[in-house]
């Protein structure tokens, strides 16, 4: 076991500075108003550090600065951005640990989890862009008679981009490498509850590219990120969030014609087929896993399975065999790295998930394991922490059909594959699903029927770069982690170009 | 018979806003990380259309006009049966909602419309 020494405190690996300016331009600007705000860790409720509060001067600004360099890092060669991107990389490996404590403090979250998750795919990310851009190649179409189209991947130029809070370096990644790597410069507003962490990134990153082609402007949603979604000075906007503020993001995006991408959340189903308990064996052991899934970053994930299916015929034996999976969850101090558990990212996080626990219990649910806020003591009662949260009940409870986005999942059984197929599909959204069969046909057959952009088949949780992610339904447009979002980030250019010499005979 | 209300510091927020922001409205969202949460904007800025339902619309003593709060019509279906209440805590953010910068966020507060309420709001609007 270790526990990371907190930041600010002796021997820890990450000092955060008191003090974050916005990033523009390749250095630190004082905001426009010169107004911050604080910053809390939600591990203990204290505040560490504070951020320039941004408003639509600021993002001018960088919106000033990102077409200052988008010309020429355009022009840049992809084997030059490829090298810039696998630098951050490297970088990135090297300071593995410091990047891991500070999104822990920033955002809660277990530092085994950004150790091992977050931050390696960050790294991963930037890799794969960097691969996969010196791959990419333009068309060519020989249409005849000496007349051909050349076809050319060209950058859009300036983008503006939104970051949740969840994962507050690995979401920034995921749209900074495909934007970098296909020649955009970018306007990045993070999230208003997780600002700090990025900053942490600029330290160890920020020299490796060309001022101005990547810049960060903190703030809240309404002053900062409206003014940047809906400026006429970005040709692309992508946003991760909630369905209300994509609606808005894409009604700016009408008035500007710029496209979007969304990611905008789900109500995934976990679908657990008898025959996954045909023996108590490793594939069970696995399965039982892939259920506690539930509690991962403590459920502040769009695909948190937060519906768990379990067939009629194991339904008794299979809950309480995750039951006892659940209550051995440990949650603690998000900087041990025995934790499993940490703490929810900010106040009203926590006071939203404790009335969703409320309604549920009003509307019949039965709590099985959890059901309140957790008490933990010394420096971490200040903390948001809730029990991870079993509820048993239907699939037309609002439990089941809200993003609670906690460490709670809703359990209903299903008699056979026709009626899972059908609870799976009864819901709004259609970010991620589970399918968990020893049978390959059955969870052949389920993954390609749920409505889902991401169907995990005996796994779960599971983010490697080259496996596209986006949603079905309400759960958003486009699709992240994959070469494919290059095309989100690039506009075709044709030259059609003739080789004939002779006059076509018109006039 | 009422579909939403809202606490007195929600109410009195809400006066705040609308004193630097105009009239304003609430529309409700869902997924993700800051959904599942009322988000309060300047009236008009968010386009309702088809497909949202106007739930409710608050009288707010101080305030001249109706806040409308409205609801995507897909997700009011299953929100149908139960009754909502509008409140504020303390927090970080949410989306492009006014009151974010103020460090409060409003909340939704839920209880189930009892079979009364529910055959009297049926009848009535949405």
């Amino acid at each position: 076991m270790t526990r990371y020494a907190a930041p600010g405190t002796d021997g820890s690996v990450v000092s955060f500075e008191p003090r974050y300016d916005h990033f523009i331009g390749g250095e630190y600007v004082p905001p426009a108003t010169g107004q911050y705000f604080e910053n809390p860790t939600p591990v203990t409720g204290q505040a560490f550090t504070e951020i320039a509060r941004g408003t639509a001067a600021d993002i001018d600004r960088a919106l000033d600065a990102a077409h200052g360099a988008a010309p020429a890092w355009g022009r840049t060669s992809v084997a030059e951005r490829a090298v810039i991107l696998n630098q951050i990389a490297d970088r990135m490996q090297a300071n593995l640990e410091v990047l891991a404590v500070a999104d822990s403090w920033d955002n809660g979250k277990p530092v085994r989890e950004t150790l091992a998750a977050d931050i390696p795919l960050a790294i991963d990310h930037f890799r794969y862009f960097a691969g996969a851009i010196r791959a990419q190649e333009g068309g060519i179409s020989d249409i005849g008679d000496g007349l051909v189209a050349y076809h050319y991947h060209e950058p859009l130029g300036v983008v503006g981009q939104i970051i949740p809070w969840n994962f507050p370096i690995l979401m920034a990644v995921w749209k900074l490498a495909p934007a970098l790597a296909a020649g955009n410069a970018v306007v990045l507003k993070p999230a208003e509850q997780t600002p700090a962490s990025i900053h942490v990134l600029l330290s160890i990153i920020g020299d490796l590219l060309p001022p101005g082609v990547l810049n960060v402007v903190n703030g809240f949603g309404v002053e900062a990120g409206k003014p940047l979604a809906s400026s006429s000075r970005i040709r692309k906007i992508a946003f991760t969030g909630e369905t209300t503020t994509g609606r808005l993001i894409m009604q700016y995006a009408s008035e500007n014609l710029i496209p979007v991408t969304l990611e905008l959340g789900g109500k995934s189903p976990n679908l657990f087929f008898e025959d996954v308990a045909a023996a108590n064996d490793a594939f069970y052991d696995k399965a039982l896993e892939g259920f506690t899934m539930f509690a991962l970053n403590q459920g502040e994930v769009c695909t948190c399975p937060s519906r768990a299916l379990i067939q009629a015929s194991i339904y008794d034996q299979f809950l309480s065999d995750v039951t006892k999976r659940t209550e051995a969850i440990v949650q603690g101090h998000p900087l041990d790295t025995e934790t499993a558990l940490g703490a929810q990212a900010s106040n009203d996080q926590l006071e939203k998930i404790l009335s969703y626990i409320d309604i549920g219990k009003q509307e019949g649910a039965r709590v099985v394991t959890g059901g309140s806020r957790a008490e933990l003591s010394g420096d971490l009662a200040g903390g948001y922490y809730v029990q991870p949260t079993i509820f048993e009940g239907h699939n037309k409870m609002r439990i089941f059909q809200e993003e609670i986005f906690g460490p709670v999942v809703s359990v209903t059984g299903f008699d056979d594959y026709a009626d899972a197929i059908k609870i799976a599909n009864d819901t709004l959204y259609g970010l991620g699903a589970g399918v968990w069969s020893r049978s390959g046909n059955i969870a052949y057959k389920a993954g390609r029927e749920i409505q889902a952009g991401r169907v995990w088949v005996n796994n779960y949780h599971s983010y490697p770069a080259h496996a596209a992610f986006g949603g079905y339904k309400q759960s958003g447009i486009g699709r992240e982690n994959h070469r494919m979002m290059l095309d989100h980030y690039q506009q075709t250019k044709n030259l059609l170009v003739s080789y004939s010499d002779n006059a076509l005979g018109f006039f | 018979m009422e579909r939403v209300s809202y606490t007195p510091e929600a109410a009195e927020l809400l006066r705040r806003l609308r004193e630097s922001h105009g009239p304003l409205m609430f529309h409700q969202s869902g997924g993700c990380c800051d959904g599942s949460s009322p988000m309060c904007y300047p009236a008009g800025e968010f386009r309702t259309g088809g497909s949202d339902v106007l739930l409710d619309e608050l009288h707010i003593e101080g305030i001249a006009e109706p806040v409308p709060v409205w609801m995507s019509a897909a997700q009011f279906e299953y929100w149908r049966h139960t009754h909502l209440t509008i409140d504020v805590v303390p927090g970080r953010g949410s989306g492009f909602s006014l009151e974010a910068p103020e460090g409060v966020r409003f909340l939704i507060r839920s209880r189930l419309l009892t079979n009364e309420e529910l055959h009297s709001v049926d009848r009535s609007a949405p």
